[in-house]
């Protein structure tokens, strides 16, 4: 069964300069233990889909469509109802534990907070004794709890935050770029706890990076974001290794090795930038940084199609597959 | 120290090796925590700037062209043998002088030209009455002036904000003695055929015996104009400050976190946002506390309050130079020792500042 | 500014090309500028005071606020003849206001000039060179922080001898650059970490044409809008040290009005209309610095966001 479906997901930003489209009709799907990847680069609307899931953006943005977790949608809580499923139901692991843990607050404190909150019967011992477990699973020493944000590494603080998104048992993490601000080496330690505890638990777990080889080692599928749209989706080996899509073969392409901190930041062969959002060209928009453009790209209307078995492509020259 | 292995249970084949090391608490060096030196460090430079104010204080009278003895004579009749001791006084080399004057700032040779009274006497004895007006007022508007800011910066932009803003911004504006004398006009004398209600000044009704409940009221009715005075002017500056500290606190990602977790907006600000903008506005607050003492000679001055206040502007109009040095001296070691005490007690409030 | 005339194709000279670029960011911040509403109303404000300071001599002869040749009935409140009253010496309310913003704006806008000089330069010096000198100059600037205020600027100006507009100038000027130094020091650190000034060290300029060609030019609008906020702060301490009556008594400033008003119990004659307006003159000009050094500031720094 589905934890997470998003249908039709839209979400506009007003701005001065008017309506601003980030997301423009998502729909994905993520069952129990399984794990969903959400890639593109920044800009590609993939933090503004997975705000939806706990409505955590900001008042000037107008969310349509529905958002399901675990059959409810939350775009149509209650406040107090959408409190209760924060976190209890769905976690965050924010990008950067950096500024995500509060500066002043010791973060024994701060992982038995949404406890407190959500499970008013637990005594206070009994909680700190749960902080102290939820240290040692993601490879920390209980004593941890004892110290405040800036005592900590950026690894450890990132670790710090698994086991805050863990604290009430949820049945989905989303993790946004839980490990972009970290060097490669900790990026590995950080999501080998990642995953080893998303599979222990049985959890459901979406998964936001612009780098496609972390995607495709962590997570089961995955999904390719441009411009607000998903653009392919499919078992995470698969779009890796064969894109159906231009757009994914160059993402993938800017990555080609992990641990090779040359690869990430001059990525190959794309040229020009993506569109500003609201921006988008007709037609296919990725077309004017496609190798493989050709006139019609300019002018037809393209969505994702099925290009494969449990593969979809927004591609007009993917495989074609009969319906 | 110990290297902590990998504690993770679960996984088995966990590919994760032990995390790096934490970092000690005490970085060892000369065998100090960082909070006591931190403390130690803080003290120095406050002792710095003591006697930058010293020196200030003895050079600044010397050094300038003119006979200081007629400055510090002018307008009274000084027997000639304490004219000579005076005199003797000065002709000493200036270095030996500044030692002299070094071991004790407070116990000048010259007494105040107005009051014919030792100084360090004078001014002890009005240290209260400016204490009791002053306090109050950094109380009330300390109070007053974060709960607007709070309440002004959480919801920017709407009418609340922008009626709090620009009261505090006008109140900020005004010289304080003269909403000192509006208020004391229109409460106090009364106006447009409207009676005074309060004192127009002084600490208490003469003859009241301060010491008993009526006199406790009776200070309290001549308080009521001077600190409302004070508190409008501070709690201006202090609701400003809260305000725009809260909202560089908004932007912050722990906040999305709080919100995250389920907290409800009331707690995301109570328990995440407001603890954390008052760190700033705490030190912003002992930082201009110079501009307090500002607030208290100007009031004083209007309401009669025979505080340290009104004590500096009777040495202004002798000028009684001798007097003028010990209030300086005086109210710049309040302020230093004040900012002292906002240094370690920011410490003590905000772990990032001990190491 | 003459070379305009030959502009029509491509400017000549760099001289030429930074004047353009000059003029091209004036031009911007202005647009901006305009957008903000506190910042124009503050601008008008501004406008009005200083016509009134420019045009005090034509409307209100010297005379009118001699005390000696004074026409008025003494401390009378507004009427026909004199639409804001009469002061304890006959003189109209309206004139003395009048000369009063010449002093006041006088006395702000210089000791301004002498505050941003101190603490500008005490600002980029403390900041560029980093030995004894830099940390030396941070020190005293810390010091002259913590110091009151007030009280030093009274000790000052007994010892400059009061009375006199100048002294009041060059005391306000001489204790109140320290916030300035301040700020101007953390943002020519920041400058200095910048490659092209590693760059045009490296070609071997000299200090002063790092300071002056490289850090003032960055630091500059910076130093622009605190020194709008400056002048507000300005006023207001010379109106506390006139009303202290450490003023000129010959050429009244609002504060020395204030100050005549006080000492001479124009408030328990209840005088409202002696005490009332020179304060109010006070806050409607401090209050326009205030907010067109804001809207400066949100110009120059957009971080500080204020909608």
């Amino acid at each position: 069964m589905a934890v997470l479906e998003l249908e039709d997901v839209s979400v506009t930003y007003r701005s001065a300069e008017g309506a601003v489209p980030a997301v423009r009709g998502v729909s994905l799907s993520v069952d129990a233990g399984r794990s969903l990847g959400l890639a593109g680069e920044s800009g590609s609307g993939k933090t503004s889909v997975t705000s939806t899931v706990l409505r955590l953006l900001p008042k000037s943005a107008t969310v349509t469509g529905r958002v399901l977790l675990e059959g409810e949608d939350v775009l149509t809580m209650k406040w107090g109802r959408l409190r209760a499923v924060r976190w209890a139901t769905a976690s965050v692991v924010f990008q950067g534990a950096m500024h995500a843990l509060n500066p002043v607050q010791r973060v024994g404190h701060q992982i038995a907070e949404p406890i407190r909150l959500h499970e008013k019967s637990v005594s206070e011992p009994t909680a700190r004794k749960r902080v102290g477990e939820l240290l040692e699973q993601v490879g920390l020493p209980s004593r941890v709890a004892q110290s405040y944000p800036h005592q900590l590494s950026g690894g450890q603080k990132q670790r710090v935050m698994i086991a805050m998104a863990l604290a009430c048992g949820p049945k989905l993490i989303v993790a946004d770029e839980p490990t972009t601000a970290l060097d490669v080496m900790v990026q590995q330690q950080v999501l080998g706890v990642l995953a080893d505890r998303v599979q222990d638990l049985g959890l459901a777990m979406v998964f936001i990076s612009h780098d496609l080889s972390v995607l495709a080692s962590a997570c089961d599928d995955l999904a390719v974001m441009y411009a607000g749209q998903v653009v392919e989706q499919g078992p995470s080996d698969q779009v890796f290794d064969d894109a159906h899509h231009p757009y994914s073969r160059a993402l993938g392409g800017a990555y080609p090795r992990i641990g090779d901190l040359r690869f990430r930041y001059a990525p190959s062969g794309l040229p020009g930038d993506p569109p500003f959002p609201g921006e988008a060209p007709s037609g296919c928009a990725f077309h004017p940084r496609c190798p493989q453009a050709r006139e019609v790209c300019a002018t037809t209307d393209v969505e994702l199609r099925p290009s494969g078995e449990r593969r979809w492509s927004s591609c007009l020259f993917a495989p074609e597959v009969g319906t | 120290m110990s290297l902590i292995q990998d504690v993770a249970g679960g996984g088995g084949h966990d590919p994760v090796p032990g995390p790096p090391p934490l970092p000690r608490k005490d970085k060892g060096g000369k065998g100090l925590s960082p909070g006591a030196s931190f403390a130690l460090r803080k003290t120095g430079a406050a002792l710095g700037t003591l006697f930058f104010v010293l020196v200030v204080n003895f050079f600044l009278f010397r050094l300038l062209p003119g006979d200081p003895i007629g400055m510090y004579t002018r307008g009274r009749n000084v027997p000639a043998e304490q004219l000579a001791q005076l005199r003797a006084e000065l002709d000493r080399p200036i270095l030996e002088q500044f030692l002299t004057y070094l071991r004790n700032p407070f116990s000048s040779t010259i007494d105040s030209a107005q009051f014919n009274r030792p100084v360090w006497e004078l001014v002890t004895e009005r240290i209260w009455p400016t204490l009791l007006l002053v306090g109050t007022a950094i109380v009330l508007a300390s109070i007053i002036g974060v709960w607007i800011g709070i309440k002004a910066g959480w919801k920017r932009g709407k009418s609340f904000d922008k009626v709090s803003t620009g009261v505090t911004l006008t109140l900020y504006s005004m010289p304080e003695f003269w909403l000192g004398m509006i208020l004391l006009i229109v409460f106090g004398v009364g106006v447009l055929g409207l009676p005074g209600v309060f004192p127009i000044g002084g600490i208490s009704t003469p003859g009241v015996d301060t010491s008993s409940l009526a006199g406790w009221l009776d200070v309290a009715w001549h308080m009521v104009l001077p600190v409302t005075t004070l508190t409008l002017v501070y709690l201006a500056e202090y609701a400003l400050v809260m305000r725009s500290s809260l909202v560089d606190e908004m932007d912050e990602d722990y906040l999305t976190t709080a919100r995250a977790k389920g907290l409800s907006d009331k707690f995301v600000r109570r328990r995440h946002a407001v603890p954390n903008a008052l760190l700033p506005t705490i030190t912003l607050i002992f930082l201009n506390l110079g501009f307090t003492v500002s607030g208290a000679i100007t009031v004083e001055t209007v309401f009669s309050w025979p505080g340290l206040g009104l004590l500096s502007y009777e040495a202004l109009r002798g000028p009684d130079v001798a007097l003028l040095q010990a209030i300086f001296l005086l109210f710049s070691i309040g302020v230093v020792l004040a900012n002292l005490v906002a240094d370690l007690l920011y410490a003590v409030i905000d772990p990032r500042v001990r190491s | 500014m003459a070379s305009d005339q030959q502009t029509g194709g491509a400017p000549q000279g760099r001289r030429a090309i930074a004047r353009a670029r000059r003029r091209e960011a004036l031009a911007r911040g202005w647009g901006q500028f305009r957008t903000r509403r506190a910042g124009m109303a503050g601008l008008g404000i501004l406008l009005f005071f200083t016509l009134s300071a420019l045009l005090a001599p034509v409307l209100f002869p010297p005379e009118t606020i001699s005390v000696t040749r004074a026409t008025g009935e003494l401390l009378a409140p507004p009427s026909g003849e004199f639409w804001l009253g009469t002061d304890d010496s006959g003189r109209s309310m309206l004139a003395l206001l009048a000369w009063g913003a010449r002093v006041s704006l006088t006395v702000g806008i210089a000791a301004t000039l002498i505050s941003m000089v101190i603490g500008t330069s005490v600002g980029i010096a403390s900041g560029h060179y980093h030995g004894f000198g830099g940390a030396a100059l941070q020190r005293l600037t810390d010091w002259v922080l913590v110091i009151p205020f007030l009280p030093l600027a009274i000790v000052l100006a007994t010892v400059l001898g009061g009375g006199s507009t100048v002294t009041i100038i060059v005391v306000i000027g001489v204790t109140s650059w320290a916030g300035t130094a301040r700020l101007i020091r953390a943002q020519t650190l920041s400058v200095e970490g910048r490659p092209y000034l590693e760059r045009s060290r490296a070609l071997g300029s000299g200090n002063w044409h790092q300071m002056t060609r490289h850090v003032l030019p960055n630091v500059f609008p910076l130093v622009l809008a605190n020194t709008t906020l400056t002048v507000a702060i300005a006023i207001l301490s010379e109106t506390t040290l006139s009303f202290l009556g450490l003023g000129d008594p010959l050429r009244p400033s609002w504060g020395a009005t204030l100050d005549q008003a006080f000492s001479n119990g124009a408030v328990s004659a209840g005088a409202w209309w002696y005490i009332g307006p020179p304060g109010l003159c006070v806050v409607l000009v401090v209050l326009s610095f205030t907010m067109i050094g804001r809207a400066l500031e949100q110009i120059v720094n957009p971080r500080l966001g204020g909608q």
